[in-house]
């Protein structure tokens, strides 16, 4: 690994340029295949049967009428899945209990959400499958329910599981509960920490679940031969998870299973897990023919993962000249159907942006009769920043200090020591809140009813293994194989690395997105880790190759190696004495392999390390309709340490895109049920993200303070723009009309409602 | 080479953890140059705190994140803090 840092702001041929997106015009023209444009002949069509109940006890399924109608080829039940015992819930190195994730795919015992998978079956047409769907007859004995994490970790709730029994506490639980685990992380002596506070700040807020939202839903082709040897074609977030999870899940070889990926049309965190391959799986092995199933955007919201709702509670005491002297929060998340929200992580990064002694983060996680929560952009984050962010704007205002200078007279800078352990390494949160205070959005005039808010957020950032590929051609164009779904324009990125490298021109490389049959294991795409690690691997890989091309040179030339430089993309005589020839380009030494030794390319394989954490602040204008409680986002300024922007209209666009989708679940999106327990809004008329009618232009400053564990400097980008969102927003309003909002989403009714109450 | 007793190298392990193994220690001083030999010598002082380390477990050396390292070396003074496994989006 190359651990010499470059410092961001060097100056490169085609790192840091605004090359072509290599998959621009294929997505333009509807020529890109996503997960449902696959099909094979004799493909059957297959569809899931879902629980409306939000928690009942399966008393018996019976398929025997759907089985009798014509064109039906297969039906299956858990009863066709095999049982994952307790003591095989985890596997290798796979970051699941798949125990829980199988009972999640297809209900075993009991149904624990509106939604959960019952039964699915293939037919000959989707018309016949719809029609068989209706035909499976299901007994259920329905039970009382609980969606809100607080009244499910109340004693008396009604109990999700009765073999669930809280991890993390002292003495080992005798009754079961819906608590999965108690995290907490402290440093210093939070008592003393408050004592010593001239002001202290303690609110309650709550947030709602919301859905990753991306607009293609899940979507499989799976063919399964006579064999037990099977291919699956896929949109999702890491091919290798979905062969991982498929061979756990299912108990056959993994190499038996090869996925090839489909291009993806969005993640965000939401496609880090399987949804339908294993039902594909099996409905193909029981038919005997190629089957495909997609889901409605009905069954997206209902079935797959969004990200925890919460409550929490923080306490933040500072002296009267700004300095945070505590801060303490407590978060109960929802997890879902089953354990496994992303609390512990909000406990880590909420109060990271800030150097405070003295901390303390307890967290719980709660199951509830929700869909199982999934990973969405820096999961559990934004959540704890909401209320983190909101209180340290509270206590700015009672101080009557700028909220800005409040933040930068805390801000967490090289080593500073974390509440989660770790003393922080070379980061740019000074310089990221630094750059948002300059920036002329801050010292803009406002209008009536119209507020600033600004917030900041940390994110970790995260590497992993990851395999790459280097090959030149027979004509001497380089093709880059990467193993990790393109999400955010790594395609791009890894072509600006390869030619930076090799020093020839960046259309002269290509990148694909290899299946799992071609290269070595690769960690799904998320935690904002494939420009950083593959990367690395593929600059490494590219270096190899560098290599091989001066020594066959050195061969054609018939001298030393080191006598032969790499310079521009071409090998030239290292100097006078080296010889007099001239220049071999790509394209002469790959027209000479044959007789210097073969094909050349280099394949890497690493478990990349030392991602290089990333700060973010953000600044938002809003303007309240004091008559409707509508807000309208009338500036967004987003600030972010990006370590080296390696193709910047991409990490723009993470940018942009984070800050979007904060902006929804801040202002709009949540999870209706009503009292039965199910899901009133499982589509996008009624579950309203944003569109670019309720956007400005979102306008992203990238700061470039180089990760020095990376050999251009990058740091992931994909997490932080979605942590400041709310809580800027949230402080946004309260400058406007001095209503302090507790309660995502800040959707029209309740603003107006807290404009009443104020008045 | 450098004398294995000249490695110095200051542990932090969360407070929960060390609660219930390390007699409430969250700095702990050890004189082992990789992970592995750390948390070796952190379960031959502690017994039981190794099983924990090594179990979705990441580990922060010198603040730059190291998730599932064995053999990754420690240097002299080296900040070693262990914390959760992390998982993105």
């Amino acid at each position: 690994m190359n651990n010499v840092a470059i410092p961001g702001k060097a100056e490169y041929k085609w790192v840091g340029k605004r090359t072509i997106r290599p998959d621009g015009v294929d997505k333009v023209t509807g020529r890109a295949a996503y997960g449902a444009d696959y099909s094979m002949p004799g493909m059957l069509y297959g569809k899931v049967l879902r629980s409306p109940h939000a928690h009942a006890r399966i008393v018996k399924i019976d398929t025997s009428k759907a089985e009798a109608l014509k064109g039906v080829k297969a039906v299956i039940t858990a009863a066709d899945w095999p049982e994952i015992l307790p003591q095989r819930a985890t596997k290798g190195t796979a970051p699941v209990n798949f125990r829980h994730l199988s009972d999640n795919l297809m209900a075993r015992h009991k149904v624990l959400y509106d939604g959960h998978a019952v039964a699915a079956l293939a037919a000959t047409s989707l018309q016949v499958a719809k029609k068989a769907l209706k035909l499976i007859e299901v007994d259920y004995e329905v039970l009382p329910h609980v969606i809100d994490p607080v009244a499910a970790a109340a004693d008396g709730a009604p109990l999700l599981h009765e073999d669930l029994f809280t991890g993390g506490l002292e003495e080992k639980p005798m009754v079961p509960s819906n608590i999965a685990n108690r995290v907490k992380f402290a440093i210093g002596d939070i008592e003393a920490g408050f004592e010593a506070s001239d002001e202290i700040v303690e609110r309650e807020y709550t947030t709602k679940a919301v859905h990753q939202g991306y607009i293609e839903p899940h979507a499989v082709t799976a063919n399964m031969s006579e064999d037990g040897s099977a291919t699956v074609w896929s949109s999702s977030q890491g091919q290798f998870m979905i062969r991982q999870y498929c061979a756990g899940l299912l108990e056959l070889p993994a190499s038996n299973i090869r996925v090839i990926p489909a291009e993806i049309g969005g993640g965000f965190g939401g496609k880090t897990t399987v949804w339908l391959e294993p039902h594909a799986l099996l409905l193909s092995k029981k038919a005997g023919r190629p089957v495909k199933i997609q889901m409605s955007r009905d069954e997206v919201f209902r079935a797959s993962g969004p990200t925890s709702g919460s409550w929490m509670k923080i306490k933040i005491g500072a002296k009267k000249d700004g300095t945070i002297m505590a801060g303490q929060a407590e978060y109960k998340f929802q997890a879902g159907a089953y354990p496994g929200s992303p609390v512990q992580i909000a406990c880590m990064c909420g109060f990271t942006p800030y150097a405070i002694e003295n901390v303390e983060s307890v967290g719980y996680d709660v199951v509830v009769n929700r869909p199982k929560a999934t990973a969405y952009r820096a999961p559990g984050a934004p959540i704890g920043a909401y209320g983190i962010e909101s209180a340290l704007d509270e206590l700015s205002q009672k101080l009557n200090i700028d909220p800005m200078e409040m933040r930068l007279k805390n801000a967490a800078k090289q080593g500073t020591k974390t509440s989660y352990g770790p003393t922080l390494g070379v980061v740019g949160n000074v310089e990221t809140m630094e750059a948002a205070k300059q920036h002329e959005h801050y010292s803009t005039p406002l209008g009536k009813n119209q507020g600033r808010g600004v917030a900041s957020g940390f994110w970790f950032n995260v590497g992993g293994e990851t395999s790459c590929a280097v090959s030149l051609l027979e004509d001497g164009s380089v093709m880059v194989t990467s193993g990790s779904p393109d999400i955010g324009g790594s395609r791009a990125s890894l072509c600006n690395m390869a030619a930076e490298v090799l020093g020839c021109h960046f259309e002269n490389v290509k990148a694909i997105i290899a299946d799992t049959s071609s290269l070595g294991f690769n960690r799904h795409t998320g935690g904002s880790r494939v420009t950083f690690a593959a990367g690395i691997v593929v600059t490494d890989a590219t270096k190899d190759m560098v290599q091989q091309l001066r020594e066959r040179a050195a061969l054609i030339w018939d001298i030393d190696v080191d006598a032969v430089e790499w310079l521009h993309g071409e090998a030239r005589p290292a100097g006078p004495n080296a010889g007099d020839f001239e220049p071999l380009t790509l394209a002469d030494i790959a027209g000479k392999t044959l007789e210097t030794g073969g094909p050349i390319n280099a394949k890497k394989s690493m478990n990349v390390q030392a991602p290089g954490p990333a700060f973010g602040t953000h600044i938002v204008d809003v303007e309240v309709d004091k008559e409707t409680g509508h807000v309208t986002i009338l500036r967004y300024t987003a600030v972010q340490d990006v370590g080296k922007a390696v193709h910047p209209s991409y990490v723009e666009g993470q940018i942009q895109g984070g800050a979007a989708q904060g902006v929804g679940w801040a202002l709009n999106e949540e999870y209706i049920y009503s009292d039965e327990g199910r899901l009133e809004n499982p589509g996008f008329l009624d579950y309203r993200i944003p569109v670019a009618s309720d956007l400005p232009m979102i306008e992203a400053v990238m700061v470039e303070v180089a990760n020095p564990t990376h050999p251009f400097g990058v740091r992931g980008v994909g997490e932080v723009p979605i942590i400041p969102p709310m809580a800027a927003i949230a402080n946004a309003i309260d400058d406007a009309v001095g209503v302090r909002m507790t309660d995502l989403p800040m959707s029209p009714p309740k603003v107006l409602a807290a404009l009443d109450a104020s008045d | 080479m450098r004398p294995i007793d000249a490695i110095m190298a200051n542990v932090i392990i969360n407070r929960e953890i060390a609660r219930q193994y390390t007699n409430g220690q969250t700095e702990i001083e050890v004189t082992s140059d990789n992970i592995r030999a750390v948390i070796r010598e952190l379960d031959e002082r502690f017994p039981g705190v190794g099983e924990v380390l090594r179990t979705d477990m990441a580990v922060a050396i010198d603040g730059e994140i190291y998730q599932n390292v064995l053999l990754e070396p420690v240097r002299p003074n080296s900040e070693v803090a262990f914390l959760p496994a992390i998982e993105g989006g």
